[in-house]
């Protein structure tokens, strides 16, 4: 770890995630994630950036609990995710995974109200009161239009919002979320960077988000984590893992240049 | 499935009120929330017109005023023509429930029990038990029956772990592996055929067609041993299903355990299946169009699409099987074979209908 150390925090049950020596394989001793431990802060909006292939998703699972580490351990609220009924974590933690084909045409208020089953019991229907919440999350993507509209029929974008406002309508404290802005386009990327801001702002709401996006990070980012090869290589706000030196091992790439313009980092590779 | 198609439009989708939650005038939201009251009455008037069309027809048309004075006439009602219509709904609903939940839990609306293979398992394991002669009950439960489920779980198993690498299924080899399991299954039935003695191969070859012939209630009894809990089972999983049907990765982060609903559901779907396939043989397509019907009248909501499909079908057997035994002037025909074509026909109706959807 090059730019670690900088932990706002002394007291370690403050952190909202933290994961300690985390190590998963899918085959035998191949580690796709080898010994990662980091802290998410509450309320912070948190970036995880590295090369394909260096362990991005497969890392952002174990956090969520989708996959169990086969060393480590994942704490959140300073609890053992893994012993967190399921249900209750999908109260306070919600993924977006990323795009999924759909192959149902369910109408874009039923994915989202699916959101709202870690709260109805198993044989209820969802009442009055989660249809709102779920048009509040659609609205709150500025998607209420597509509400009715089939997925089968949404494009790659339209989906993805969707799939935001199903993890919005979780009503989580945490947000982890896998390339929600590849399929999106300009002024949509930046539009779903404001709403985690907003959300970040009014209600607290901690996220983590993958992407291969480095400009949407400064200054919007409260923090940013590089990944290399199953590692974590750097951490820190974005203007100082955003830098030359610190990028090109990232990305395994001495072309790579990071420059601020404007208050903002751009980052290019030479081609 | 025929009358669920002349339901008024939109009903599936004007579910405004409802008798759990007050309407709040002026301040209707544009989306009401669901429930099971008015697509059950749609599905249970469906049902009940269709259990009396069936009781009504057959080698003669029910005669009341017959049925009161002739201790024959009732002996015939009572112990061929009721047992048969209440297996054809038993069948129905069954094959209808498990073509809903495999379709949901793949995520594919081709899966079914006869295009995954799981017929075909379970028909492969019925013909050993017959050819063996197994005619003893274990515990109540014929021995057939044991066999069939069996076969089907092996089948089911077989083709999801030909399917499956790592956390995606192949929706592709999904089917394809169904086929080719349904192919060597099928074989197997053949060489078991060749093999038995003429009676037995000849017991086989009737009973493969797809024949819901029965006599009293005694085996009735017998199969929803089995089945019951099977049906218990999928209705209980309906709502992981539905979360399912939008994505395995979604659904576990929703709280679904994923590995635990995935086992219940082969457990279920062999059970029901096995036992379905050694009483009434292979009824193929009733699973694949009855959850597709449903859902063009319903909506997608697997909630909904799963209890009505087991009502539907068994709707749709009846009527089925009322159909064959009165389409012949003389005698009667395999139950298996007309649902075979009514919905190898509907259903190409249903694709052509539907194309712009989604990509089947």
């Amino acid at each position: 770890m090059m730019a670690s150390a900088s932990f706002t925090s002394p007291n370690p049950a403050d952190a909202l995630i933290e994961a300690r020596g985390l190590r998963f394989a899918y085959e035998a001793d191949r580690w796709v994630v080898d010994d990662v431990s980091l802290r998410l802060e509450h309320g912070a909006l948190a970036a995880l950036i590295g090369a394909n292939g260096s362990g991005k998703s497969t890392l952002i699972r174990l956090l969520a609990g989708l996959r169990s580490p086969d060393a480590g351990e994942v704490f959140f609220s300073g609890q053992p995710l893994k012993g967190i009924p399921r249900k209750r974590l999908a109260r306070s933690l919600a993924y977006v995974p990323q795009i999924n084909p759909m192959i149902f045409p369910f109408t874009a208020m039923e994915v989202v109200l699916t959101g709202r089953s870690p709260y109805t019991p198993r044989f209820r229907f969802e009442n009055r009161f989660d249809v709102e919440q779920a048009l509040e999350a659609l609205a709150t993507v500025g998607a209420a239009h597509l509400a009715p509209r089939p997925v089968t029929e949404l494009s790659g974008g339209e989906r993805q919002l969707v799939a935001v406002a199903r993890a919005l309508a979780q009503e989580p404290e945490c947000l982890i979320l896998d390339e929600p802005a590849a399929a999106l386009d300009l002024k949509h990327r930046a539009a779903l960077i404001r709403i985690l801001r907003q959300l970040r702002d009014r209600q607290g709401m901690t996220a983590l988000m993958v992407t291969h996006d480095l400009q949407l990070l400064d200054p919007a980012f409260d923090r940013v984590f590089a990944i290399h090869r199953g590692s974590l290589l750097a951490e820190g706000p974005p203007g100082k893992v955003l830098r030359d030196e610190v990028l090109s091992r990232v990305y395994d790439d001495p072309k790579v240049r990071a420059r601020k313009l404007e208050g903002r980092t751009f980052v290019w590779s030479g081609t | 499935m025929d009358a669920s198609r002349q339901v008024p439009e939109g009903a599936g989708s004007s579910q405004e009120s409802n008798a759990s939650s007050p309407q709040r005038p002026g301040n209707a939201s544009p989306v009401a929330p669901r429930n099971l009251v008015r697509p059950l009455i749609l599905v249970l008037l469906f049902l009940a017109a269709s259990t009396l069309v069936s009781l009504w027809v057959g080698y003669r048309l029910l005669d009341l005023s017959l049925l009161r004075e002739d201790e024959t006439a009732r002996s015939l009602f009572f112990q061929l023509r009721l047992p048969r219509v209440v297996l054809g709904g038993i069948l129905g609903a069954s094959l209808g429930a498990v073509g809903a939940c495999l379709q949901a839990f793949f995520r594919n609306p081709l899966a079914e029990p006869f295009t995954l293979g799981v017929s075909g398992g379970g028909t492969l394991g019925a013909s050993v038990a017959i050819a063996l002669g197994w005619g003893i009950n274990l515990a109540g439960v014929p021995m057939v029956f044991l066999a069939a489920f069996a076969g089907s779980a092996a089948a089911v198993l077989v083709v999801y772990w030909l399917s499956r690498t790592g956390d995606v299924v192949m929706p592709g080899t999904l089917l394809l592996a169904g086929v080719v399991v349904n192919l060597i299954a099928s074989a197997g039935v053949i060489l078991i055929q060749y093999i038995a003695d003429y009676s037995r191969a000849l017991q086989i070859l009737r009973w493969t067609i797809g024949t819901i012939d029965v006599v009293g209630f005694d085996r009735i009894w017998r199969m929803l041993i089995l089945l019951i809990p099977g049906w218990a089972i999928l209705l209980a999983i309906t709502r992981d299903l539905h979360l399912l049907a939008m994505g395995e990765e979604s659904a576990a982060s929703l709280g679904v355990n994923v590995r635990r609903c995935e086992r219940l559901v082969y457990i279920a779907s062999s059970l029901i299946v096995g036992v379905a396939v050694a009483e009434g043989g292979t009824i193929a397509f009733v699973g694949l169009i009855i959850p597709h019907a449903v859902r063009l009248v319903l909506g997608q909501d697997v909630r909904l699409v799963l209890p009505c499909s087991f009502l539907v079908g068994a709707g749709f057997l009846m009527l089925a099987d009322a159909l064959a035994r009165t389409a012949l002037p003389s005698g009667e025909l395999p139950v298996g074979a007309v649902t075979a074509v009514i919905g190898g026909i509907t259903f190409l109706g249903l694709l052509r209908r539907q194309r712009r959807f989604s990509a089947i």
